[in-house]
């Protein structure tokens, strides 16, 4: 019994990091149209940069920050520069991403060799919390209420701000967007940026708990595909649903039936295209 | 009928040229090279098939082509012979097909991308976690190559041809295909899905079949593959295998018959070449991808033939004006 529970706060924790890495790709894939396929390598690429600020001693939420801050900025310019230049060609702008992250992992691994990196837990995140007789770890939790308090943030800037209603409207309709006089280029680059710092963000926090290694974009970047495919297309709620019944699976699988855990995992993605092919919180695009 | 045109000439020399490599090539290590690029060949001949004809983006290819090669592998160290371990790896192949088509045809476009590239990876899991079935990261060996009418293919020269057989028999059906009121079909199906539907034709089914001709030649180039290596591992599954049959098909040229093959030709010798200096071939594979799609979307000898035409007209509109110059002189 209490094996069961143990797992279902790492599954927990699991989902809230899968959350960070899929909200940026939800909105990014609703408002741009551009299923990201450097998702995966922003979320590596980030967990690098904090990995080596926390070897130099730098607080573990200062380099996640810091890390995220670079990617938001790297990301900008990737938006800018290249996507860019290709708008409006969805197919060019898959391929151009999914070359740009074969350039990223073999540039991680020029730079931080093949070796996995693990930082410890920082020292204050340590140790085990004690609830009904059972210890959960401390650092899991931490990660599950940083997914909450960031989930929290989106929920209000999208559904509350004014620039939320601005992405909203550039997501249902970006030409009448653009007539009515909001910016949408500038919400783009903003978007992209916002997700790149988003899955940095999740590749920081998460690196006591995955470690870093060479493939760990090619692991993610699926993982955030089946979340959105499975929640909906720009929507906040289905990629935070989504992430949860991942991590569940994921865990579960992973303990239960560890050689087919993998492909446990894409089965919801098969029933929910099947049976709802805009995922479950998505809205039918016309 | 038979009149000599330059395309027949171009085509005859080819296969002379083709049919009489091992006699001017020589070394058996550019034979080997060879007959990579010609499995290849089969193989991005078969990727668009979908993405050239069909504007179908499959991202997952490299699942199908694991499939049959796994199929086929296992069969073999479990005793079968030859042929019926290639049947099944086919078989095993054009089924995968059949499911990946009904699952990734409920979208198209981005969505239908999306979908192959998890259908793939699901087979790479399989290849890579499920170590009862298919011994994980070490793979599997493929002890013997097959002797079709006790013809030995263990030599380099042998196996060349027998690619080459299976790579003319390729595209013999490719050519046939894009002939065919089907390939007419499927190309209507690219452009204009309403009015297709509008017609009468059953839009899906046509996609359907195209997913299942292409599954079956891509297990051609996968059962080709494993006796070339001799074994077959998850890498054989992975994204990157996917992205670089697409790059083949892109780099060369889509919806064309020349351009796939001319897109595996650079592909592996680029991939030979460049792996014999730097280590770094994902790099140099990423970066090309990122610069053909920027500079050249239409593919390498589209693409070339558009510069070349457009150098040709410039340096014929600055000989024009020359002339209209000189009288008023």
């Amino acid at each position: 019994m209490s094996q069961y529970l143990t797992l279902a706060v790492n599954s927990i924790a699991y989902g809230g990091l899968l959350f960070l890495l899929s909200a940026g790709f939800s909105l990014i894939f609703g408002l741009m149209r551009i299923p990201n396929l450097m998702h995966g390598s922003f979320f590596m690429l980030g967990a690098y940069f904090g990995v080596s600020l926390l070897a130099r001693g730098v607080n573990f939420w200062v380099a996640a920050l810091a890390s995220a801050a670079a990617m938001a900025v790297i990301g900008a310019v990737i938006e800018r520069l290249l996507l860019r230049r290709l708008a409006g060609q969805e197919l060019a702008q898959v391929l151009a991403t999914l070359g740009l992250s074969f350039v990223v992992a073999d540039l991680c691994l020029m730079v931080w060799t093949g070796d996995p990196w693990q930082p410890a837990t920082p020292p204050h995140l340590q140790g085990a919390v004690q609830v009904a007789g059972l210890f959960f770890p401390f650092f899991r939790l931490v990660i599950v209420g940083v997914a909450v308090v960031i989930a929290i943030a989106l929920w209000v800037m999208v559904d509350w701000t004014r620039l939320g209603a601005m992405i909203r409207a550039g997501v249902d309709d970006a030409p009448i967007a653009r007539v009515v006089g909001i910016k949408v280029s500038q919400l783009f680059t903003l978007i992209f940026a916002l997700g790149a710092g988003l899955a940095a963000f999740g590749g920081v926090v998460g690196a006591p708990y995955l470690s870093v290694y060479p493939g760990l974009d090619g692991e993610m970047l699926p993982l955030a595909l089946i979340v959105v495919i499975l929640g909906g297309t720009g929507s906040l709620l289905g990629a935070l649903i989504g992430s949860f019944v991942i991590g569940f699976l994921y865990n579960f699988g992973q303990a239960l039936f560890p050689d087919l855990a993998y492909v446990i995992l894409f089965l919801p993605m098969v029933v929910v295209l099947v049976l709802r092919p805009q995922g479950l919180f998505g809205r039918v695009v016309p | 009928m038979t009149r000599v045109t330059p395309r027949r000439v171009a085509l005859v020399v080819a296969l002379l040229a083709l049919v009489t490599l091992p006699v001017w090539v020589g070394n058996s290590y550019y034979v080997n090279i060879a007959s990579q690029i010609l499995l290849f060949a089969v193989f991005a001949l078969a990727l668009n098939v979908l993405v050239g004809y069909g504007g179908l983006v499959s991202l997952g290819h490299a699942g199908l082509f694991a499939i049959a090669g796994y199929a086929a592998a296992l069969m073999l160290e479990a005793g079968y012979n030859h042929l019926v371990a290639d049947l099944a790896g086919i078989a095993a192949a054009v089924v995968a097909a059949a499911v990946f088509a009904v699952l990734a045809l409920r979208a198209t476009g981005i969505g239908l991308l999306m979908i192959t590239l998890a259908l793939g990876q699901i087979v790479w899991g399989i290849a890579y976690r499920w170590a009862g079935l298919t011994h994980g990261d070490n793979g599997v060996n493929v002890a013997t190559r097959p002797q079709p009418f006790g013809i030995s293919l263990a030599g380099a020269t042998s196996f060349y041809f027998a690619t080459l057989v299976v790579f003319l028999a390729a595209v013999v059906a490719m050519a046939l295909f894009v002939r065919s009121p089907f390939g007419a079909s499927l190309r209507g199906t690219r452009d204009q899905p309403q009015r297709m539907n509008a017609l009468g034709y059953n839009v899906w089914l046509i996609r359907f079949v195209a997913f299942l001709f292409s599954g079956f030649w891509t297990a051609a180039a996968g059962l080709l593959f494993i006796y070339y290596n001799g074994f077959i591992s998850p890498q054989v599954a992975s994204l990157q295998a996917s992205a670089e049959a697409l790059l083949m098909v892109i780099s060369g040229g889509t919806a064309t018959l020349l351009g796939p093959i001319a897109g595996a030709a650079i592909v592996v010798i680029m991939k030979n070449v460049v792996s014999a200096y730097v280590e770094r071939w994902n790099m140099v594979l990423g970066i090309i991808f990122v610069l053909i799609i920027t500079f050249m979307p239409e593919g390498l000898v589209p693409g070339s033939v558009r510069l070349a035409k457009l150098g040709w007209h410039a340096l014929r509109k600055q000989a024009g004006r020359a002339n209209v110059e000189e009288p008023a002189r």
